[in-house]
């Protein structure tokens, strides 16, 4: 079955069964990199994105329900070149050990943001419940998703520019 | 072993009679150090003792590169696992070689390419990699000086070597790149290089920011699931759903009529299917898994009674450590036996591997295994061809923690693509798989008998531990799931009880504490009914608990505050000093505790010869469920010579977030025919809900010291500073991890 | 001058009857005691009081999410307005440290407070009327041993004219029946325990059981299903709408466990009842399954039938893995060009057709009570916020799809499920209804099914 995603701004034609988990679409088959396989079961998070502007798990998303909505990963918040704030938070506190499940944090980082853009320590927890980090890297990455907070006050950036980035 | 100096000499001679005042200087310091020797010795010279991993691969192009064009790659046979090596391997580099690190490019582990450093692992790649890195480096240096100061016939002590070239009084330059032709590299290095002093340093002890973090957060390339090869296919195995189960039937003509599906692999037990899209082959899994019938025997102990069991396999026992002769005649002592399940790794990212058996016969295999060298041993071993025709690219994985399920999907994929050769094959394993294939660390009882003489100062310590072997790792195939499953398997091979200052289930089973009279006994489990093998710290989380558990009682029965108790037995400045900086950052004493809440402390030194680091932390309980949350954790390291400070900081704030999840949390399950902790649902780990408001990590730098072993010193110290805050803030002391809300609760009454 | 006299006889009788009304209705105070929050309680009793204190799942109420134990402040959604839970911690001055023993037994009894005013019945004052003296004796030992705490609850946010507390008597003359549980002789010393405890502390028909205009439990329905915090409590007489009957065994495994086999996990405010129950013995547990399965009484015969099969296909852990080609319910293949078939072989099936052992794997919807209840609420709800991971305790886990699936999707889906898993009619209104749950205008409260702790915030419907 052929499909129109709408990835990061852009338009993709897309040709995969309609019961593919958006997550397998995303990295075959737009070469995505960022969000990662963590457990398919909706239980990490490591595979977080965006579905119109609110946090969603792309494991347990099929295809066929991604169809004209507005698809945001990683990739739509920056580039390595010119990273989005959140992005140029987490490089700044340095916050990732090995680094797999951040591409999810930044995800609900980035819905949260979205929509509470002064969030609490109890905010951001909150949105995070489904995140899991191993390394232990969480106290990072709260002082990273603050610090976008700070870097998209200062810039009155939204979070997600939806640029098109690959 | 006289080849030493000949093969110096004769290769040095090719470069226009060059460099000979450079080399006899060198050869000359080597000489000096050496018992008087008549030049034609009949016996061959032991060759001396090189820095770090340079003994075991002496040549110096082994480690540092320099191309004519002046670029600069330096080849490490450790990993990047998460924790960060990288860049503090490129700093030494850059340090010793005067160049920004942006001019290094660091290769890390591939069997056809750099040193074989074994496994990443022991928190040994700064001590090994990191000295040999930088003694390679310090050696270059001074070769590429000789080589200029020959060329301008200058004395080498008048040039200096910066960004890349070398530069003369007078201003003249000559870039790296220049400078080197040939083998000028291909020689041994020396066992003492110039090495530059602290007060020298422009890049060794700075923050500099992690080189592949940026990458990371774009959505760049970054990890072995993100490969993407020409003519890649994916492949799903399926396991059986208990260690021990045998293949009973199976049709798989439905499977293979499945879309997509390229073929469908059995060998023995070893059952998986190979298909063109990734979603395909997850299908035909399933279907596969479905369609397979299996007999199970029932051979799993009872987990009810997981530490009676473990006691019962016991076999040879072992004398960690011994003096005096500890005696409890009468008098006070503390008597406990203190428990740990086994418990997982936890790889957020499942374990993946690709391989692909070439046309040629030979194999590339990419893994994000802790050991390159060995897991080609295994896998060539299981696949019967010679390991000169397999090769093993290290790309990184999500953490591992030590031995987790990458060497053996590295060991499926070469499998499948043995048998389906000519395109790229990659393993994804499911969460499911690696949850209940993994192997864990392994679950061990200890039991501890102290006392504490007139003087207040503890007299006798008698200490026994019962544990599997905390190592499994490839050597062979019988390491392999794949080499254990599939027909003409290759068992396990059982290990067997080895004591060594490295530490293994023992490791930290000695406490650094000054004791009169000791003795420490590993009674070794060879059998291993649950797969174990290394995680994070190996034996010394269960030791240290047990170990700061009982130094916490007995400062009570001293009646001592428990930090001027631990101080009382440290000899080693350095040991006193961690202590003393935790507790004082944390404000030890200072505050009253309120109600509901407990304050812990505890020290270890990793492996009594790695880095020292003391943590205090205070938490909460609730009274009502028994629900434990730490609210802030205070520590201090003291890692040696601090190469990349915010490393240490963020390897060490894991490590305690990591332990304070296993100490809490923590247990893999089963019944006696499988495990049944198959996600995170049923093996819960830390979530935000409960991360700790502040974690801080003091460092003690030691300048021109040796680097010690970072990675894992907090994993015990934590467990047991959880654990006395506990005691403290619901006056029992919980012996059997893990602490769940139910055994507080309980503890608690109502 | 004839309307005048009739106007001031009826008020004559309005005053007479208003003054008669309050002074029936009238409660004196009882006077504070200094000692009560100091006392010794001997620790056997406080235990006691621990076990009952489960039973009445005091805790629920009376903590705000994340906030200290007893203290109040949660607030409680009725159909006549906000009101916030007090603060039951032994604090002299915000809490009742100053309340005797008695000042605490008229509470329980009648709905009054130490100082004489009246208690909103959701404080189900109307159950634990049935508590006897020296149960609560037991409670009040444990209560007066919690940590006090310094905590006022906001002010009550009632519809006028409710916040005047004087009309409660009305109410309570309607449908308060003081006086302690007339044991059933005919019925077995098991029976009676469970009728005790799930009538008195444990008021089970406090959700079970529908409510009337005045808001009070409608006594010829009862257990005949409620709702509770935005969830649907389901019947749990003789109309259980569980595609297995429910049997003492499985009563008594699931309030133990909080989760059984083939019923699935309890979620909501279940959740913390099934979670707090834990400290509860074994005898008192099956006691109450004895009563509660009792008022189910004995299933029809095509009732028992159906439970027959479906217990062979997935008791003993699902030996038997129904898969979307092989079906109890109606071919999937009749309903297979359902616009939410596919959803669900995408999102769902995966979990809820792994035959993964219960509670974590998802529950096959053969079995769903939800499925087949004529209130689609519960699914909605699972739906669209998923079961929340516990706090490091084991725990069914189930992602939220409210942003994966938009309003007509959930709707397409949860058609789907109806069609398929059960023989009741369709639903109606589900775009609707998904839509006001999603929005908080139907507010819904998400609890981790391991129940107890609310930390750290409920996730409930976005604003």
């Amino acid at each position: 079955m052929t499909i129109t995603l709408n990835v990061n701004g852009q338009n993709h034609q897309v040709d995969a069964e309609p019961d593919t988990p958006l997550l397998y679409v995303l990295r075959d088959d737009l070469e995505l990199n960022a969000a990662k396989y963590g457990c398919g079961l909706g239980q990490c998070g490591a595979c977080t994105i965006m579905i119109d502007g609110r946090a969603a798990l792309s494991c347990v998303t099929p295809l066929l329900v991604a169809e004209g909505r507005e698809i945001t990963t990683v990739e739509g918040l920056g580039t390595i070149e010119n990273p989005g704030p959140i992005q140029q938070a987490f490089i700044e506190k340095q916050s990732a050990q090995c680094g797999y499940c951040i591409a999810g944090m930044m995800m609900s980082a980035a819905a949260l943001l979205k929509h509470n853009p002064k969030p609490s320590d109890d905010d951001i927890r909150s949105a995070l419940r489904t995140n899991l980090c191993r390394c232990g890297t969480h106290m990072r990455i709260m002082a990273a998703i603050k610090r976008a907070s700070e870097l998209m006050e200062q810039a009155a950036v939204p979070a997600a520019t939806n640029r098109s980035a690959g | 072993m006289d080849t030493f100096n000949k093969a110096e000499i004769t290769r040095r001679g090719l470069l226009a009679g060059t460099g000979a005042l450079v080399v006899s200087f060198s050869v000359a310091n080597a000489l000096a150090q050496q018992p008087a020797q008549p030049p034609a010795a009949p016996a061959p010279a032991k060759p001396p003792a090189l820095p770090g991993s340079l003994n075991t691969d002496r040549f110096l192009d082994s480690w540092i590169r320099i191309d004519a064009d002046g670029k600069i790659t330096v080849f490490t046979g450790k990993v990047e696992l998460g924790q960060g090596i990288r860049t503090p391997l490129i700093q030494v580099a850059a340090e010793e070689l005067n160049v920004e690190p942006g001019d290094i490019e660091l290769i890390t582990a591939d069997t056809a390419r750099t040193p074989d450093e074994g496994f990443t692992a022991g928190s040994q790649s700064m001590q090994n990699s990191g000295t040999a890195i930088r003694n390679a480096a310090a050696q270059v240096r001074e070769l590429l000086i000789g080589q200029a100061a020959t060329r301008w016939n200058l004395p080498a002590d008048q040039l200096k070597a910066e960004k890349k070239t070398i530069v003369a009084p007078d201003g003249r330059s000559i870039g790296y790149g220049e400078l080197v032709a040939g083998e000028f590299l291909h020689v041994e290095a020396q066992p003492q290089s110039r090495l530059k002093t602290p007060d020298q340093f422009s890049v060794i002890g700075r923050d500099l920011q992690r080189v592949d973090i940026p990458g990371k957060v774009t959505g760049g390339v970054a990890y072995i699931q993100d490969l993407r090869l020409d003519g890649m296919v994916h492949a799903r195995v399926v396991r059986p759903p208990s260690y021990s189960a045998t293949l009973k039937t199976l049709d798989a003509s439905a499977i293979e009529a499945m879309p997509g599906v390229i073929s469908v692999v059995r060998d023995g037990n070893f059952l998986a299917v190979v298909a063109e899209k990734e979603y395909q082959a997850i299908k035909a899994m399933r279907a596969l898994e479905q369609a397979a019938e299996w007999d199970e025997p029932a051979n799993l102990p009872d987990q009810a009674i997981l530490p009676a069991e473990l006691v019962a396999m016991e076999g040879d026992i072992g004398t960690v450590a011994e003096s005096g002769a500890p005696a409890f005649p009468n008098g006070p002592t503390f008597e406990a036996t203190f428990t740990r399940p086994y418990i997982m790794h936890g790889s957020i990212g499942p374990s993946c591997g690709i391989a692909i058996m070439k046309p040629d016969g030979t194999m590339d295999v990419w893994s994000h295994t802790q050991g390159v060298f060995p897991d080609r041993e295994a896998i060539a071993q299981m696949l019967g061809l010679p390991e000169d025709k397999v090769r093993i690219i290290h790309v990184e994985g999500s953490g591992c923690y030590g031995h987790n399920g990458a060497d053996d999907a590295a060991a499926d994929a070469a499998l499948i693509a043995a048998k389906v050769p000519g395109r790229p094959i990659r393993v994804q394993w499911m969460r499911e798989q690696e949850h209940m294939w993994e192997p864990y660390g392994p679950g061990m009882v200890t039991k501890i008998k102290a006392s504490v003489g007139p003087d207040g100062k503890i007299d006798n310590w008698a200490y026994d531990l019962w544990s599997n072997s905390h190592g499994t790792r490839p050597g062979d195939a019988g390491s392999l799931l794949a080499g254990r499953t599939k027909g003409n398997a290759t068992p396990l091979k059982l290990p067997k009880l080895s004591i060594n200052p490295n530490g293994n289930g023992d490791r930290n089973a000695d406490p650094l504490y000054a004791i009169p009279n000791r003795r420490i006994l590993w009674h070794f489990l060879p059998d291993m009914p649950l797969r174990v093998s290394a995680l994070r710290g190996l034996g010394a989380q269960p030791n240290v608990f047990s170990i700061e558990s009982t130094m916490d009682e007995l400062a009570i029965a001293a009646k001592t505050d428990p930090v001027e108790f631990r101080l009382k037995h440290l000899t080693d400045n350095r040991a006193a000093d961690v202590v003393k900086l935790a507790a004082e950052k944390f404000g030890w004493g200072k505050n009253e505790v309120p109600r509901g809440h407990g304050v812990g402390f505890a020290f270890a030194r990793y492996k009594n010869h790695a880095a020292y680091l003391a943590i205090a932390l205070e938490l909460q309980v609730e009274q009502e469920t028994g629900r434990v949350r730490v609210i802030r954790a205070v520590s201090a390291i003291d890692s040696g010579q601090a190469v990349n400070p915010d490393g240490i900081r963020n390897q060490t704030e894991g490590g305690i977030l990591q332990s304070i999840s296993w100490t809490l949390y923590e247990a893999v399950t089963f019944d006696r025919t499988r495990i049944t902790s198959t996600d995170w649902s049923s093996y819960p780990i830390m979530r935000f809900a409960s991360v700790p408001d502040t974690v801080e990590v003091h460092i003690i730098d030691r300048p021109g010291t040796p680097f010690l072993g970072t990675g894992e010193a907090a994993q015990g110290p934590t467990s047991a500073a959880v654990a006395n805050a506990v005691r403290n803030a619901i006056g029992k002391r919980l012996f059997d991890l893990p602490l769940t809300r139910s055994r507080v609760k309980t503890a608690i009454g109502a | 001058m004839r309307f005048l006299r009739a106007i001031s006889i009826l008020l004559t009788l309005a005053v007479i009857a208003a003054v008669g009304f309050l002074l029936i209705g009238w409660r004196s105070e009882i006077p504070p005691d200094n000692r009560a929050a100091n006392a010794q309680y001997p620790p056997d009793l406080v235990a006691k009081g621990a076990q009952l204190a489960a039973v009445g799942n005091c805790i629920a109420c009376h903590t705000e999410p994340g906030q200290e134990a007893f203290a109040g402040g949660l607030p409680v959604p009725t159909p006549f307005g906000t009101l916030y839970s007090t603060n039951i911690t032994p604090d002299p001055e915000t809490g009742i440290g100053r309340w005797s023993e008695a000042a605490f037994v008229r509470a329980m009894r009648e709905g009054v407070d130490r100082e004489g005013n009246h208690l909103y019945p959701a404080f189900p004052y109307d159950h634990f009327t049935w508590v006897t003296d020296e149960d609560n004796k037991a409670l009040y030992a444990f209560l007066m041993t919690r940590e006090p705490v310094k905590a006022t609850a906001p002010a009550n946010d009632l519809v006028f004219p409710l916040q005047f507390r004087p009309l409660l008597v009305g109410w309570n003359l309607l449908f308060l029946r003081e006086g302690g549980m007339q044991p059933d002789t005919s019925q077995s010393e098991e029976w009676n325990r469970g009728r005790y405890l799930a009538e008195g502390l444990g008021h089970c028909g406090a959700c079970h059981t529908p409510r009337n205009a005045f808001g009070a439990e409608d006594r010829n329905h009862h257990f005949g299903g409620g709702e509770a915090e935005g969830w649907q409590a389901y019947a749990i007489n003789a109309s259980s709408h569980s595609p297995v009957p429910w049997t003492v065994d499985s009563i008594a495994f699931y309030l133990r466990n909080g989760w059984h086999e083939l019923h699935g996990v309890s979620r909501g405010p279940m959740a913390e009842v099934t979670g707090n129950l834990g400290l509860l013995p074994d005898s008192d547990i099956r006691a109450i399954a004895t009563y509660v399965a009792s008022v189910m009484g004995e299933p029809s015969p095509e009732r028992k039938e159906k439970g027959e099969r479906l217990t062979r296909s997935f008791g003993n852990g699902g030996a038997n893995i129904t898969t979307a080609a092989l079906d109890e319910n109606k071919a999937s293949a009749d309903l297979s060009g359902h616009p939410g078939a596919a959803i669900y072989g995408a999102a769902c099936a995966t979990c809820h057709e792994s035959g993964r052992p219960q509670p974590y794997g998802g529950l096959n919807f053969s079995l769903s009570t939800a499925v087949n209840a004529p209130n689609p609420q519960n699914i909605v709800n699972v739906v669209m916020f998923g079961l929340p991971p516990g706090d490091g305790q084991p725990s069914a886990v189930m992602p939220a799809f409210g942003n994966t699936l938009n309003d007509q999707q959930v709707a397409d889906l949860l058609g789907y499920l109806r069609a398929r898993f059960s023989d009741q009619p369709a639903w109606t209104g589900l775009t609707d209804l998904v839509a006001k749950t999603r929005s908080g205008e139907y507010p819904v409260t998400v609890l981790a099914s391991d129940g107890i702790e609310r930390a750290p915030k409920n996730v409930g419907a976005k604003e």
